[in-house]
């Protein structure tokens, strides 16, 4: 037997697969990993603290940094917690919006980390095809919002718009056009053999492993464990909808990859069910609510399912205009709680594959 | 079977005396009685997922309030669990024996708060640098900038 | 009228030289050839850049550089020159000498490859008896300057991605030796010409498709592209290699790469397609043309990997060349050897 040095090394915070300023400290023993540490907070911004001193709705825009990449939901549990402490009803057609535009956000989040993993992988055209769909969805969200990434398209009491003119049937059309895209990435990235190779078998992880390691999301359902809050515990209005919940066998790369592919899916059913609906139903966007939002005593905790996971706000009021308190459960971050334990034994290469399917976003790791 | 939140809470207080409920359906434990407690959420009652901890500082009842957002994946429906710790020596048992989500969530816990979760197998700073003074988030933590 | 164009230049290069004696005029031919390699080295790796970037560009829905130049012609000569303006940085704890000795001797082993290769007919700068031996001995030295980058650059990323180039070069080499082995059992020489002159009625590949596999797949691994590039694996090992090289020296590598890819393109065209052998008796298309025409399309096919595939895993890279292609490669052998027999024993 051959008596081997284990060095370290240190993987990001300026490293091109770490996806942002994250950084693993790894322990090698030739490219096995031997331990990682994962280190965080280089993007560390202080948002429930800066949130103390903010009124209820100045917190919405920052709700939005820390996934921008589906700012609608992070925007979406924010208010949902503040409805809640404040008793408001919600009106019909915001909450359908609030589908339409949290839903192709998760569809352009869901975009970049099928991309950004195929570059992962080494393969760098599905990252350019995932981009060229994106592009449109920012395209959408931009007529809607004014802004591309950075939303905050969601009020206390419902949304800021309503769609603007024919706005919906663009969004149809682009439903309509997305299954083609989608197999085109299934023919490109999904089917091939070198992929597959590359994620089949590798960080794998068990049902009860992910339950008890809190891990949300599609790195939770990759494992087969089936629990999207929108079927488990239908919130807004998405028990009105026909949609599945696509779920991995073995909670390995390949399985979490593919969840993410099949979530698209169900996306643009679910988006044409409420493009259906949304134009049946007239009325305000936004409830009646005062303009200095002045919430009872008290405390409430909303969870909602994003791209990423299950995002929560724990909100506390205190009745003044400012929260008392704002923690953001960030499923990103939670998703890394055990990532220590499913490196160890994988190559270099692996890292890579293994941090690409638990898709995280730093700013949201880091808040 | 419970089938929801409510229910739960309603049998907890039922067959725990030492436990408060109230009105939101959230259940107030004694932070001694903490780890036991849990236990037998977890075992006898399955709420298995532990989606959110955190804690927040009300000085003027000298006291930090952790809060436990537990879930059963199962039935789908969301208990909160909340106990008191005293703000002069935050001392409190780490449930990650019970939940591993807890490992990263008590972590920050302790860095931006300063609550002690003794039991917990690698309690450092996670968010702020390793040598940083002070807990952002305690409503003492005296901060240069902002708006005031 | 083209045929004979660089064949006819070298001669008039050398009856205009016809008052000094032979040997001096030899030399200077000689030296003129080598030259002319040169630069034609230099040109095509900045047009495969450009030839690289625009296919990635189609492939991918996007255009590819298209500003500077005509359609973007100049875009590299202008990266190049953008390149040789800036510092190269060398930190404090590299092995200096080597660290710059490296990107200095890359090129070499290119460079001396390409004095065996026939580009067309009679354009072989040496037509060496043992052209072919040489040709694998060289090519194969570029692992020790990779490794040298590597080990000078101090940095653990570059140490892991010449380390990966090490190993990944003792078990591809193999099977692209024995694949050569049956073009070489079926000619009987290891001189380019030779083999050329062999495919006159036959390509090779049609006669060893396996051998062109073989060869085909170690050589993309040779030069490291993708699915093979493990070396550089800039999503894992953030450019491997080259990671502490900047400005020109790392021009030097990167130009260096499509160097040896078109080596080995020269390789796969002269052993496996004809060399400068016009198909069909198109032989009004002068041989050099045909030649370039081969090589390019079998640039193009690389290209096209690259941009499909994603990267193998390093022990998928080791259990694939030794498990597969070695394998495969001795079965190829022998399976020649008994077709040729059996081809002697019925004497057609």
């Amino acid at each position: 037997m051959i008596r081997t040095q284990e060095y370290n090394l240190n993987f990001g915070p300026q490293h091109p697969s770490t996806h942002g300023v994250f950084r693993l400290l790894l322990t090698l023993d030739g490219e096995r990993v031997v331990k990682a540490e994962p280190i965080c907070g280089y993007l560390h911004r202080g948002i429930e603290k800066l949130a103390e001193s903010r009124t209820y709705t100045q917190i919405i825009p920052y709700t939005d940094r820390m996934d921008y990449l589906a700012a609608m939901l992070q925007n979406w549990g924010y208010v949902m917690a503040v409805e809640k402490l404040m008793g408001v009803e919600v009106p019909e057609k915001a909450e359908y919006m609030r589908v339409i535009s949290g839903e192709l956000s998760r569809l352009a989040s869901h975009l970049i980390a099928i991309g950004t993993y195929s570059l992962d992988i080494g393969a760098f055209t599905g990252f350019l095809l995932a981009f060229r769909e994106r592009e449109t969805t920012m395209d959408l969200l931009e007529e809607l919002t004014g802004s591309r990434m950075t939303l905050s398209f969601a009020r206390i009491g419902g949304v800021a718009a309503d769609a603007p003119e024919g706005w919906l049937d663009k969004v149809d059309k682009f439903m309509d056009k997305l299954p083609d895209c989608i197999d085109e990435y299934d023919g490109l990235i999904t089917g091939n053999e070198i992929f597959q190779a590359r994620t089949r078998d590798v960080g794998v992880l068990k049902p009860e492993t992910a339950i008890n390691y809190s891990i949300s999301g599609p790195t939770l359902r990759g494992s087969g464990v089936d629990y999207d809050l929108r079927k488990a515990k239908p919130y807004g209005i998405y028990d009105r909808f026909d949609f599945e919940v696509p779920l991995g066998k073995n909670g390995d790369c390949f399985d979490r990859f593919d969840c993410r592919m099949r979530e698209m899916r169900q996306i643009i059913r679910i988006v044409k069910q409420a493009i259906e609906q949304i134009k049946e139903i007239d009325g305000p966007v936004i409830a009646k609510v005062p303009k200095v939002l002045k919430p009872p005593k008290g405390d409430a905790y909303e969870e909602i399912e994003t791209s990423k996971g299950i995002i929560g706000y724990y909100v506390v009021s205190d009745g003044s205009t400012k929260p008392y308190r704002v923690h953001v459960r960030r499923p990103s971050f939670i998703n890394l709680g055990y990532l220590d334990e499913m490196l160890r034994g994988y190559l270099v290469a692996d890292v890579v594959a293994i941090l690409g399917s638990i898709d995280i976003m730093l700013g949201e790791v880091d808040c | 079977m419970i089938e929801n939140a409510t229910a739960l809470v309603e049998e907890l207080g039922k067959k725990f005396d030492y436990i408060e409920v109230n009105e939101q359906s959230s259940v107030i434990v004694p932070a001694d009685k903490l780890l036991e407690f849990m236990q037998a959420l977890k075992d006898d009652y399955g709420m298995d997922f532990l989606t959110n901890e955190t804690a927040a500082d009300y000085p003027s009842e000298n006291k930090f309030e952790v809060v436990y957002n537990i879930s059963s994946i199962e039935k789908g429906f969301t208990i909160m669990v909340k106990t008191s710790v005293d703000r002069d020596n935050p001392e409190l048992p780490s449930v990650f024996p019970i939940w591993g989500g807890a490992n990263w969530q008590e972590r920050e816990v302790y860095d931006l708060m300063g609550i002690i979760f003794t039991g917990h197998p690698y309690l450092k700073r996670i968010l702020l640098d390793y040598d940083y003074e002070g807990h952002p988030l305690r409503k003492d933590f005296q901060w240069k900038g902002g708006r005031e | 009228m083209f045929e004979n164009l660089f064949v006819g230049i070298a001669d008039g290069l050398r009856s205009l030289l016809g008052g000094l004696p032979l040997e001096i005029n030899e030399a200077i031919v000689m030296l003129v050839k080598l030259v002319a390699i040169l630069v034609f080295i230099l040109v095509n790796a900045l047009w495969l850049v450009y030839m690289e970037r625009k296919v990635a560009g189609y492939m991918q829905a996007r255009i590819g550089p298209n500003r500077v130049g005509p359609k973007g012609l100049l875009q590299t000569s202008a990266d190049i020159g953008k390149l040789i303006c800036k510092e190269i940085i060398i930190h404090k704890d590299t092995d200096k000498v080597v660290f710059m000795l490296a990107p200095v001797l890359v090129f070499v082993p290119t460079l001396m490859v390409f004095a065996v290769i026939p580009f067309g007919k009679n354009m072989a700068a040496i037509d060496m008896n043992i052209g072919l031996l040489y040709l694998l001995a060289i090519a194969s030295l570029s692992t020790v300057i990779f490794w040298m980058a590597g080990w000078a650059s101090n940095n653990k990323y570059s140490l892991l991605g010449s380390m990966r180039s090490v190993a990944q070069m003792v078990s591809y080499e193999l099977p692209m030796v024995l694949a050569i082995l049956g073009v070489i059992m079926i000619t009987g020489s290891l001189k380019m010409s030779d083999i050329i002159a062999a495919q006159e009625h036959t390509w090779f590949i049609f006669t060893q498709p396996i051998a062109f596999l073989i060869f085909f797949i170690a050589s993309v691994s040779e030069c490291n592209r993708a699915p093979f590039d493990l070396i550089e694996a800039e999503s894992e090992l953030v450019n491997g290699f080259n990671t502490e090289y900047s400005g020109m020296a790392f021009a030097m590598f990167y130009l260096a790469e499509y160097a040896n890819m078109l080596v080995c393109c020269a390789m796969v065209t002269i052993l496996f397609l004809g060399g400068w052998l016009a198909p069909f008796g198109l032989d009004f298309i002068p041989s050099w043309l045909w030649f370039f025409i081969k090589m390019y399309v079998v640039m193009f096919v690389i290209m096209q990997l690259r941009w499909t595939y994603p990267r193998i895993r390093v022990d998928q890279l080791m259990g694939f060349g030794w498990k597969v292609l070695v394998p495969l490669s001795l079965a190829n052998i022998f399976v020649t050897g008994i077709g040729m027999y059996i081809y002697r024993a019925i004497g057609w």
